[in-house]
């Protein structure tokens, strides 16, 4: 018989978290702190605005790019958040933000095109550059920049093939985020190099301190900039798989054609109940993200009374401490965290090889739990340098 | 009203019993602030207890609680006021509020027995001279209080491990 598969496919390696998954699967009185979504069920209001949708028979497909006036809501939401006007014509509501990172390679990329990808960071972008045909191209950041890409880092990767950059900030998994001084020479950079931005801010509204900044809100950059983001972790909706790809309409127009053949619409019940959000839930978001930060602040605490090194993040639900000091790999530190006291964390290796020496440990959990779980990593990481002087 | 001092009020209205040094990490602030904070809302009567929310109907224990609302004669000079704080006066009073609408005065009553409800009715409440008529309604049943649902529901669960 015929190989079956293409070869494309076969070369692309499974998530690194999915082995843990396993691990984790096997072992039901484990503390997971290996989530990567929000804990808070979504706000009632948006899902009974679900329910109503459902009551009252709005079961139909949509228009490919979605409610007109769910993307008008988007538009406002835009313009009042990052400060940059969209029209509804360069607006895409997708299947969760994670379709529009693969539309948005399948639309731009051609054979051998190279994209910048910073890591660590989410599991997607590599792959979905690969099977877009493009050339993924690795950028390692470093913990002493915060996890920041830097303009240095940025200028030696840049070559005549490269076409786009992915800015994944507020960043799963490390919680760095950027600021506006930040950006501008990233910024000035892809200019000087004619290059696009994919920037997948689908955690813009977790931020700590200071306002998330969109690099499309940059002089001349809304032309070059595809925006992702969605209403997965701002709304605590990851099971209503709803988000949108906004940036140039030429682009957009291209990444539909692709949406409607391959998803036709987002679902219909999840649009609906998207208006309600973007309309009504200033407040809960609010709400999330004060709960969120006392979460990090307790974590940072933790980590300190401990002696565990971990730059302080300001974004996203994720901490990045290293154990560089230990002896081991990320993959056996985590394992035997596992195996040991029952709490589970990521690797750092799941996000990319640099993320060799860290762990993500999410706070999307509550105080309680992550009580227990610090408690126990605290046993964990005193019997390890115990072991050590021994 | 300063930041610290609304971050430890919204807090504790939920967690009253949190530890004051946690509470500390949580806010981002110190120990002492807090504990001088929490004193000086004590001392200022913004913070005016620290209760537990049970559930009676679970214990087994009578408990009646009545919604009673009063229409009043207000007093010269003093509106409303003066009856309502005497009403406050009995200890079976649990709250008391002064509304808007088609009467004046919403009065929640606990007791044992409905009769010790209808006989605090009858016998204290509307003999009182300002009072021109009551209403009362028995609660049947709690859904929710202060906040927080009575009833049990289930919580969906995540997957252990998601990227």
């Amino acid at each position: 018989m015929r190989n079956p598969l293409s070869d494309k496919v076969t070369a692309i390696k499974p998530s690194g978290i999915r082995k843990f998954f396993d691990l984790v699967s096997e072992m039901p009185d484990a503390i997971s702190l290996g989530v990567g979504e929000p804990d808070f069920e979504t706000p009632w209001r948006i899902r009974e605005e679900g329910i109503y949708t459902l009551e009252k028979g709005k079961t139909f497909y949509t228009s490919n790019a979605g409610l007109k006036e769910l993307k008008d809501e988007i538009g406002k939401y835009l313009k009042r958040k990052i400060k940059v006007k969209y029209k509804s014509e360069e607006i895409l509501v997708t299947v969760g933000g994670s379709e529009g990172i693969d539309l948005a390679f399948r639309a731009m990329l051609d054979q051998g095109d190279e994209v910048l990808i910073p890591q660590p960071s989410f599991v997607s972008y590599l792959p979905c550059v690969s099977l877009a045909g493009g050339t993924p191209v690795v950028i390692d950041l470093q913990e002493k920049n915060d996890f920041k890409l830097t303009k240095e880092e940025l200028e030696a990767a840049i070559t005549p093939k490269t076409k786009m950059l992915v800015m994944p900030y507020p960043n799963n998994p490390t919680g760095a985020i950027m600021t506006r001084e930040e950006l501008e020479p990233i910024a000035e950079l892809v200019k000087e190099h004619d290059l696009y931005v994919l920037s997948d801010e689908i955690y813009s509204e977790l931020t700590y301190g200071q306002e998330h900044t969109s690099i499309a809100s940059l002089p001349e950059m809304k032309e070059r900039t595809l925006i992702i983001n969605g209403f997965s972790k701002s709304y605590a909706m990851t099971g209503w798989r709803l988000g949108y790809i906004c940036g140039p309409g030429n682009i957009v127009e291209q990444m539909l054609k692709i949406h409607q053949f391959a998803i036709m619409c987002a679902p219909t019940n999840s649009q609906y109940a998207a208006i309600e959000a973007l309309k009504h839930c200033d407040k809960d978001v609010k709400e999330m993200r004060t709960a969120y930060n006392q979460r990090r602040r307790f974590l940072m605490h933790s980590f300190e009374k401990m002696g565990l090194q971990c730059f302080e993040p300001f974004g996203a639900f994720y901490v990045f401490p290293s154990i560089q000091e230990f002896n081991m790999t990320s993959e056996e530190f985590a394992t035997r965290l596992l195996e040991e006291e029952k709490v589970a964390v990521i690797p750092g290796t799941a996000f990319g090889e640099c993320g060799e020496g860290f762990l993500r440990v999410s706070y999307a959990y509550s105080i309680d739990s992550l009580k227990i779980a610090m408690e126990r990593l605290a046993c964990f990481i005193s019997r390890l340098r115990e072991e050590e002087r021994a | 009203m300063e930041k610290v001092r609304k971050s430890i009020l919204k807090y504790i209205e939920k967690n009253s019993r949190v530890d004051l040094k946690e509470l500390a990490i949580l806010i981002g602030s110190d120990e002492i602030t807090v504990v001088n904070e929490l004193a000086g809302m004590e001392q200022e009567g913004i913070i005016k207890g620290f209760h537990t929310l049970i559930d009676w109907s679970r214990t087994g224990v009578e408990r009646v609680t009545a919604l009673i609302e009063v229409r009043v004669t207000p007093t010269r000079g003093e509106g409303f006021d003066k009856l309502a704080k005497r009403i406050c006066k009995y200890p079976e009073v649990t709250s008391a509020y002064l509304i808007s609408g088609a009467y004046d005065l919403l009065i929640t009553l606990e007791g044992k027995t409905l009769l010790e409800i209808s006989t605090f009715v009858s016998e204290r409440l509307s003999p009182m001279e300002d009072v021109m008529s009551t209403a009362t309604h028995f609660i049947l049943k709690k859904y929710k209080d202060y906040g927080i649902t009575m009833f049990s529901s289930e919580k969906a669960e995540r997957m252990p491990v998601t990227p």
